[in-house]
């Protein structure tokens, strides 16, 4: 089982269930913290039905892989990664990740999720190129980019305001050949 | 000065029309060259209905989207498109994308009177702060416009694009309001 695609150390990936799932999910967007790591949209609370209605959706681009983080040894929802706005002819895509229960943040869940994404974006998807953005104050999440192996090539100066003062927003990449060496 | 915010000595940024203007964006779409210098998805030509298609798509959300087309003074021709979209009203930012169909249009000077209107429209007529625009690494001359017009690349994202069998890099510019004042005086003595 540890040997799948899907399945991290302490997590798996899952389909999101919006019948099962909207509930945590709807609890997490009431949450300022998170949405303040995860989104520059300002805080705005969903409810149960309308995050139902956006998982139901189809995506008829056909550019977006997202997935529940659940932990291993309870299957409790604790997240959700996402790969999107993926140009194919570029073997180009986005990451985002949060973990939106509070309880789990800090615990190296994070860190084992986006190592099982970056398997399925090269090796699931063969992507060339995986891209991400982060705030300047989200240091938890800088220190794991760069972990797992992400280079900074960039800063968007004052590109969003929060709390009285401007904030950079940084842009992170990482390649194929670049993964394969760090992951030994 | 309220009646030349979309003027220039050039051009003058305007409305689109559906019918006559799609035909000629459809065109521009024809020449694979068009695709490589400005967008990001591969070269594709669009039929006028497929162009209609598309911008009824994109124009939906009235407040994050502003859509213009570059018209030459002297005969109301449209020779480029310009749009302002992904704005974020907290922040107060913007992406910028500028477009010149016909390879004839290129090199006149228009794009970077078009440029400066639009920037000019942003920062004065929106307020907003900052402007983001993509560029690929090849696209000299769009880099020196944007340059020029004080942007600043801050972000390349290595070798994100794959075009005529050469990875190539993806460079993110920005300009704050600062940074277009500053220009701006510049050119004007005094």
């Amino acid at each position: 089982m540890s040997a799948s695609l899907l399945y991290g150390d302490h997590i798996r990936l899952a389909a999101i269930n919006a019948e099962r799932d909207a509930e945590a999910i709807a609890r997490w967007t009431h949450d300022s913290e998170y949405w303040r790591l995860l989104t520059s949209e300002p805080l705005r609370p969903q409810s149960q039905q309308r995050i139902k209605d956006d998982l139901e959706k189809e995506n008829p681009k056909n550019d977006a892989y997202v997935f529940g983080i659940h932990t291993i040894t309870d299957d409790r929802l604790i997240g959700f990664v996402a790969l999107d706005d993926i140009l194919w002819s570029h073997g180009h895509g986005w990451l985002g990740i949060g973990i939106g229960d509070p309880s789990a943040r800090g615990k190296g869940y994070g860190t084992d999720a986006m190592r099982v994404i970056l398997r399925y974006a090269f090796e699931e998807l063969n992507l060339y190129r995986v891209s991400l953005n982060v705030f300047e104050y989200n240091q938890r999440a800088l220190s794991v980019y760069l972990k797992v192996g992400f280079t900074e090539e960039g800063r968007m100066r004052n590109a969003i305001h929060r709390d009285g003062r401007w904030w950079d927003i940084v842009f992170f990449g990482i390649l194929k050949p670049e993964w394969e060496i760090n992951r030994g | 000065m309220i009646e030349t915010l979309l003027e220039g000595k050039l051009v003058y940024l305007g409305s689109f029309d559906p019918e006559g203007d799609a035909e000629v964006e459809s065109v521009w779409t024809h020449d694979p060259e068009y695709t490589h210098l400005f967008l990001m998805e591969p070269a594709r030509p669009l039929s006028p209905g497929q162009i209609r298609k598309k911008h009824q798509a994109e124009g939906k959300a009235d407040q994050e989207r502003f859509f213009f087309s570059i018209r030459k003074r002297e005969d109301n021709r449209m020779i480029g498109l310009v749009v302002l979209d992904w704005i974020n009203w907290p922040s107060g930012y913007g992406r910028l994308a500028l477009v010149i169909g016909d390879p004839r249009d290129r090199g006149h000077g228009y794009g970077s009177e078009a440029l400066q209107l639009l920037l000019k429209y942003a920062f004065t007529e929106l307020n907003l702060s900052r402007l983001t625009a993509f560029t690929f690494e090849y696209n000299l001359v769009g880099i020196h416009m944007l340059e020029k017009a004080g942007f600043l690349i801050e972000v390349r994202q290595r070798q994100a694009i794959n075009r005529r069998n050469q990875r190539w890099d993806l460079l993110v510019l920005g300009a704050l309001k600062e940074d277009w004042q500053n220009m701006v005086q510049g050119v004007q003595p005094g």
